[in-house]
């Protein structure tokens, strides 16, 4: 199988807390994988050093066959951030624009990705007059405007509606199928069966990496949430 | 071109806040008009106080402008999100530094043209020269903004920054002492902040019709100390954070 991101032995430290503790997964090329776990499980700092933003304290992380944070793969990634980190003074067209040209790219992939998002109708607002939901749909046209080979997304689904969502997974599932490696965390359990594989983390440490019906299969429970409830109990029994 | 775009991108953020472009242009030549009714009947000491005004006003404005600007960035999340795209950090410091010189270009030519025209101020060695200089502070105060941004967490410790970084230059740039008659230590200090030469440029500007050779050394040093700012501005903008 081939490995587009390989994180191996992954320590990260904050203050005197190890967020990662000798963190090691690998996620395939061409496929949808979601990072789960409690909020401050890790899963942001994890995502901040695949994308190569995070200071690291040992480990490695290969992305692509280069170090994370190569100036070669910044052309390849897309990153959204959990918060919507667009320009608020902007409109949603001028952002999509400004961050196309990023990639030497012009409008019409703007344009594309504003309404891959659902937003062509509000593309002339500024962000700062948006909904919530519609701000973080503006910031992930900015993270895919790009067509990464590596999509990195920090909850992308938060706030949106239902008909919504599942339009967003159908095409994450497009562009995996088109070759892109897409690494999204969430804590929407429906959302996680829709994943090719699941990583489980939870204070700094995997403890469940494979496909969701593995997952439920090892865990004795047709529920995923039941499933990582199970799993995490049994975690905690055996000390590491 | 990604500078390009971000100077467009700078400066559209900009438009879209007609408030701050009205500041930006207004107040300093609201100022300025309010010193021309203090020194009524003396119009040597106006033509001297507005002139330093000039190159003052400029510095103040953008370095606020600027660490704000600065700081948004960094609180918005925005500038992690850059950092992982193809932007460059020159990029971004000489877009912000050319978007906001271009700014404090309008913001000196009306000042200084109303001063001029309108308030009779003199100015022996012509308009042009003045709002070089002023340009010039402006820029300089782009590059301490963003050098200074990066030490501040909020936008409370980034105003703080204002007084510290710019009181002591406006003290100390022979506006209200001249530098000569200071106590030597103070002189020395005077020597190292760079909007004392750039007072120095104006006030050679104004009572010499062609430009001296010390005017063009001042505009130099202001230049150098600008080069150093963003130099030291890049190097304490870090792509990877804790």
């Amino acid at each position: 199988m081939d490995t587009a991101i390989e994180v191996t032995g992954l320590v990260v430290r904050r203050g005197k807390r190890a967020v990662l503790d000798g963190f090691t997964c690998a996620v395939p090329r061409g496929s949808v994988t979601g990072l789960l776990g409690p909020s401050g499980s890790g899963k942001t700092t994890l995502m901040r050093t695949v994308v190569g933003v995070q200071v690291v304290t040992s480990g490695t992380v290969t992305v692509l066959g280069s170090p994370a944070g190569s100036p070669a793969l910044r052309s390849k990634i897309g990153y959204l951030t959990q918060a919507p980190s667009i320009y608020a003074d902007l409109t949603v067209r001028e952002n999509a624009r400004y961050f196309a040209s990023l990639y030497r790219l012009g409008a019409s992939a703007a344009d594309e990705a504003i309404e891959t998002v659902g937003l062509t109708r509000a593309a002339h607002q500024l962000v700062a007059d948006l909904s919530g939901g519609q701000r973080s749909r503006a910031s992930l046209a900015c993270a895919i405007v790009s067509r990464p080979e590596i999509l990195v997304l920090d909850e992308p689904t938060v706030g949106q509606d239902p008909l919504l969502r599942d339009e967003l997974w159908a095409h994450f599932r497009r562009m995996a199928a088109d070759g892109a490696t897409v690494l999204v965390s969430s804590h929407v359990m429906d959302e996680a069966n829709r994943c090719d594989r699941l990583l489980l983390i939870r204070e700094g440490v995997l403890i469940a990496d494979d496909t969701p019906a593995a997952v439920k299969k090892a865990a004795g429970s047709d529920d995923l949430d039941q499933a990582f409830l199970n799993l995490i109990r049994a975690h905690e029994k055996v000390p590491a | 071109m990604i500078l390009l775009s971000t100077i467009r991108r700078i400066l559209t953020q900009l438009r879209h806040d007609p408030r701050t472009i009205a500041l930006i242009v207004v107040v300093p030549t609201l100022l300025i008009t309010l010193m021309y009714f203090m020194y009524d009947g003396q119009p040597r000491v106006f033509d001297r106080v507005a002139l330093t005004m000039l190159g003052i006003f400029p510095f103040i404005v953008m370095f606020l402008i600027t660490s704000i600007a600065m700081l948004r960035e960094r609180a918005n999340g925005t500038l992690e999100r850059l950092f992982t795209t193809p932007v460059g950090k020159l990029d971004l410091l000489f877009g912000y530094g050319l978007a906001f010189g271009g700014a404090a270009a309008v913001q000196a030519a009306v000042a200084a043209g109303f001063a001029y025209w309108a308030l009779g101020m003199s100015a022996a060695g012509g308009l042009g020269l003045v709002v070089l200089i002023a340009v010039a502070n402006a820029v300089l105060g782009v590059a301490l903004g963003l050098l200074c941004s990066a030490f501040a967490r909020t936008e409370f410790q980034a105003v703080q920054f204002m007084p510290l970084v710019v009181a002591p230059q406006l003290l100390l740039c022979g506006l209200f002492v001249p530098r000569e008659r200071m106590v030597g230590w103070l002189q020395g200090v005077s020597d190292v902040l760079p909007m004392s030469y750039s007072v120095q440029a104006l006030t050679e500007v104004g009572s010499h019709p062609d430009p001296t050779g010390t005017m063009w050394r001042d505009l130099g040093v202001v230049l150098g100390a600008i080069i150093v700012a963003l130099a030291v501005g890049a190097a304490t903008l870090r792509r990877r954070t804790p």
